[in-house]
C-alpha cells in the first residue's frame, strides 16, 4: 500500500497521494519468528540468568577477594617470572599470527570465488578454514596439548590454526572483492593465475589483507593470554597457578600485566592500521 | 555491403618508418624498364562469413569477411550494442565465434583458437581497453613492465624490483615515447584519465607486438584527451610498424587516425573502404541512417 489516493481530499485538478504508512507491513511468517524468539528468550532467563538474590549474595565475595588481591605482587622474583610469561605469550601470539598469515594466503586464493584455480573444488579448502574458525580456540588448545604437550608449542599451533579460520575467510571476500579490470587486462595477454594473483589481486587487496592480519595480531594477543588457562604456554599458565594455589596478589598483578599488553596492542594495531589505509 | 580491398594504404610516415618495408629500392633500374608488381603485405587478420550468436539465441553479427593487413590502422565502428568489441574479441580468439573461419597472425581456427594457438596469439598482441585496467595500487613503471606477462620467461614481470634491468629500461623508453617517463615512480590510480590510457599504451606497446588492439580507448575520456590519445596511438604504431585495430563510436576518431574504416551496423557490415573514400554522409549513415 505504498500510494492510493483518498476519494475524499483528491480533486479532480491536483490528486493528493496518501503517504505510504508508518510501519512496514509484517507477513504471519515473520511475526511467528519474532514470538517464538522472544519465548526463547523468556525461557531462557529463567534457567541461566543471574537472580537478584544470587547477585546480592556474590557482591560481598567478590568484594572480599579484590580486597584479597591488592595490593598486587611487586616482588621482583616475581614480576621477573612474570615478564618472561608475558614475552612467552608475545612470541606465541607473533608467531602464530605470522605463520597463519603466510597459511591463509594461498588458503585464500584457494576459496576465493571466480579466482580459485580449483574451481569446485574450492569448497573443500572453505571447508576447512571455517572448521578452523567454528570451532573455539580452548578447544585446539586442547587437542594440541594432548598431542603436543604442555608448552608453548601448543599454544603457537592453537594461534595458527584460529588466524587460518579468521584471516583465510577474510583473505577470500577481499580478493573476491579485488578490481576485476585490471585481472582481466593481464588474462587477456596471457598472465597466468599466479601471475595475475601477484600483480593485480595482491596489490589491490593490500590495506585490507594488513588490516586483518592486524586485528588477527590483536586477537592472537587476546587468545595466547588464556591459552596457559589449558596449559598451552603463556602468562595465562602463571594466571592459573596463582588462583589454584589461593595467591591472590600474585593473580591481581597478571591480571594487570595482561589489561596493559593487550591496551598496548590495540594501540600498536590501530595506529598501524591507520597507516596502511 | 560494399567491399573495396585495401592494401598497402597505410601513410607514407607510417610505412616509411619501418625498416625493411616493401617499397621497392631499384635505383640502378632506369625508368624505362617495368617495376615489379609490388607484394601485398602480410596478411594480420582473415575472417570469412564470421557470425556470432549469444547463448541466450540474440545474434550480435553474421556473415562477417574481412582481410586486414600488415601496417593498417583500421577503425571498427558501429552504434553502440552494434557488436564492434565482440567482433574484435572473436578476431583475436578472446571469445569464440560461432560459425566461420578466422586466421589471426597466422593462426588459423574456426569457433576458438586452441590454448596453444591462442597462446602464441597473445604473445604478439597488445591490447588497450577503454578502462585501461592498470593496476591501481602498483607504480606506473610496474604496470607498463607488466606488459611482458604471458611472454616466456615473464614470471619477474608482476613487479618492476623482481624485473630484469633490459625490462626495466625498456619501460622507461616507451613510458618516454607517450610522455610519462616522469611518472614512472608515481602510483597508477593517481593519474589523469589520460596519463593512464597513456600507460596502458606503453604497457601494449613493451610487448612489441604485431598487432595492437584497443576496444573504445578514447571513450572515456574529454574530448581534447581523446585527439591526443588517437593521435599517440595512430603515431607510435606507424612508428613500430605495428598494424592497429580500434573500435569506436566517434566519427572524427575514425576519420582523423585510420587507412580504413569498416562500418558495422545491424549486424552486418555495411561498407568497408578506404578512409580517404568515406564521406561525413557514409558515417551518419552508419549512425543515423
Amino acid at each position: 500500500m505504498a500510494s492510493t489516493t483518498s476519494p475524499d481530499t483528491a480533486s479532480p485538478a491536483i490528486a493528493r497521494t496518501l503517504p505510504p504508512p508508518r510501519l512496514p507491513s509484517i507477513s504471519p511468517i515473520s511475526f511467528t519468528l519474532i514470538v517464538v524468539v522472544a519465548a526463547l528468550f523468556l525461557a531462557s532467563m529463567g534457567q541461566v540468568a543471574p537472580s537478584p538474590e544470587k547477585l546480592a549474595n556474590g557482591l560481598p565475595r567478590m568484594a572480599e577477594l579484590v580486597g584479597r588481591m591488592l595490593p598486587p605482587n611487586t616482588d621482583p622474583g616475581f614480576l621477573q617470572r612474570m615478564g618472561w610469561r608475558i614475552l612467552e605469550t608475545l612470541q606465541i601470539a607473533l608467531v602464530g599470527t605470522v605463520f597463519g598469515v603466510i597459511i591463509s594466503l594461498p588458503m585464500g586464493w584457494l576459496t576465493a570465488r571466480g579466482i580459485s584455480p580449483l574451481g569446485a573444488l574450492r569448497h573443500f579448502p572453505r571447508a576447512l578454514v571455517s572448521l578452523f574458525r567454528t570451532v573455539p580456540d580452548l578447544v585446539w588448545a586442547l587437542l594440541f596439548v594432548s598431542t603436543l604437550g604442555i608448552g608453548a608449542v601448543a599454544g603457537t599451533m592453537t594461534i595458527v590454526v584460529d588466524t587460518v579460520g579468521f584471516c583465510g575467510r577474510f583473505f577470500a571476500e577481499a580478493m573476491e572483492e579485488a578490481d576485476k579490470k585490471p585481472q582481466e587486462a593481464l588474462h587477456a595477454i596471457g598472465a597466468n593465475r599466479v601471475t595475475v594473483l601477484c600483480g593485480a589481486i595482491l596489490p589491490d587487496v593490500m590495506p585490507t589483507l594488513i588490516n586483518s592480519s592486524l586485528f588477527a595480531l590483536e586477537k592472537a594477543v587476546r587468545s595466547s593470554v588464556v591459552l596457559g588457562l589449558v596449559g598451552a604456554g603463556g602468562i595465562g599458565q602463571e594466571l592459573k597457578v596463582a588462583f589454584d594455589l589461593f595467591q591472590y596478589r600474585n593473580a591481581s598483578a597478571i591480571i594487570l600485566a595482561i589489561f596493559v599488553i593487550v591496551l598496548a596492542m590495540e594501540f600498536l594495531t590501530d595506529r598501524l592500521r591507520a597507516k596502511f589505509q | 555491403m560494399e567491399h573495396v580491398p585495401v592494401q598497402n594504404v597505410a601513410t607514407p610516415s607510417a610505412v616509411g618508418a619501418r625498416p625493411g618495408g616493401s617499397e621497392p629500392d631499384h635505383p640502378q633500374i632506369g625508368p624505362l624498364v617495368k617495376a615489379p608488381a609490388r607484394a601485398p603485405a602480410p596478411q594480420i587478420i582473415g575472417a570469412r562469413g564470421l557470425a556470432k550468436t549469444y547463448p541466450n539465441g540474440q545474434a550480435v553479427f553474421a556473415g562477417v569477411d574481412l582481410d586486414i593487413r600488415a601496417d593498417q590502422r583500421v577503425a571498427l565502428i558501429g552504434s553502440n550494442g552494434a557488436g564492434k568489441s565482440t567482433l574484435l574479441k572473436c578476431l583475436i580468439g578472446l571469445l569464440p565465434s560461432t560459425s566461420g573461419e578466422i586466421t589471426t597472425l597466422g593462426e588459423r581456427f574456426l569457433a576458438a583458437p586452441t590454448g596453444a594457438q591462442l597462446t602464441r596469439l597473445r604473445r604478439q598482441i597488445g591490447f588497450v581497453f577503454q578502462n585501461h585496467g592498470l593496476v591501481g595500487r602498483q607504480s606506473v613503471l610496474t604496470n607498463v613492465i607488466q606488459g611482458k606477462l604471458g611472454l616466456k620467461g615473464s614470471w619477474r614481470a608482476w613487479h618492476h624490483a623482481l624485473a630484469r634491468q633490459e625490462w626495466r629500461e625498456e619501460a622507461m623508453a616507451v613510458l618516454a615515447e607517450v610522455r610519462l617517463a616522469d611518472k614512472a615512480d608515481a602510483r597508477a590510480d593517481q593519474l589523469s584519465g589520460g596519463q593512464a590510457q597513456r600507460v596502458a599504451i606503453a604497457r601494449a606497446l613493451i610487448r612489441r607486438p604485431k598487432l595492437l588492439i584497443a576496444d573504445e580507448p578514447a571513450a572515456s575520456l574529454d574530448p581534447a584527451v581523446g585527439r591526443d590519445i588517437m593521435r599517440i596511438f595512430s603515431e607510435l604504431a606507424g612508428e613500430h610498424g605495428i598494424t592497429l585495430v580500434y573500435t569506436t563510436h566517434d566519427m572524427q576518431h575514425a576519420l582523423d587516425y585510420s587507412d580504413r574504416i569498416v562500418a558495422l551496423k545491424d549486424g552486418r557490415v555495411h561498407f568497408d573502404r578506404p578512409t580517404a573514400r568515406v564521406s561525413p554522409r557514409d558515417m551518419e549513415g552508419v549512425f543515423h541512417g
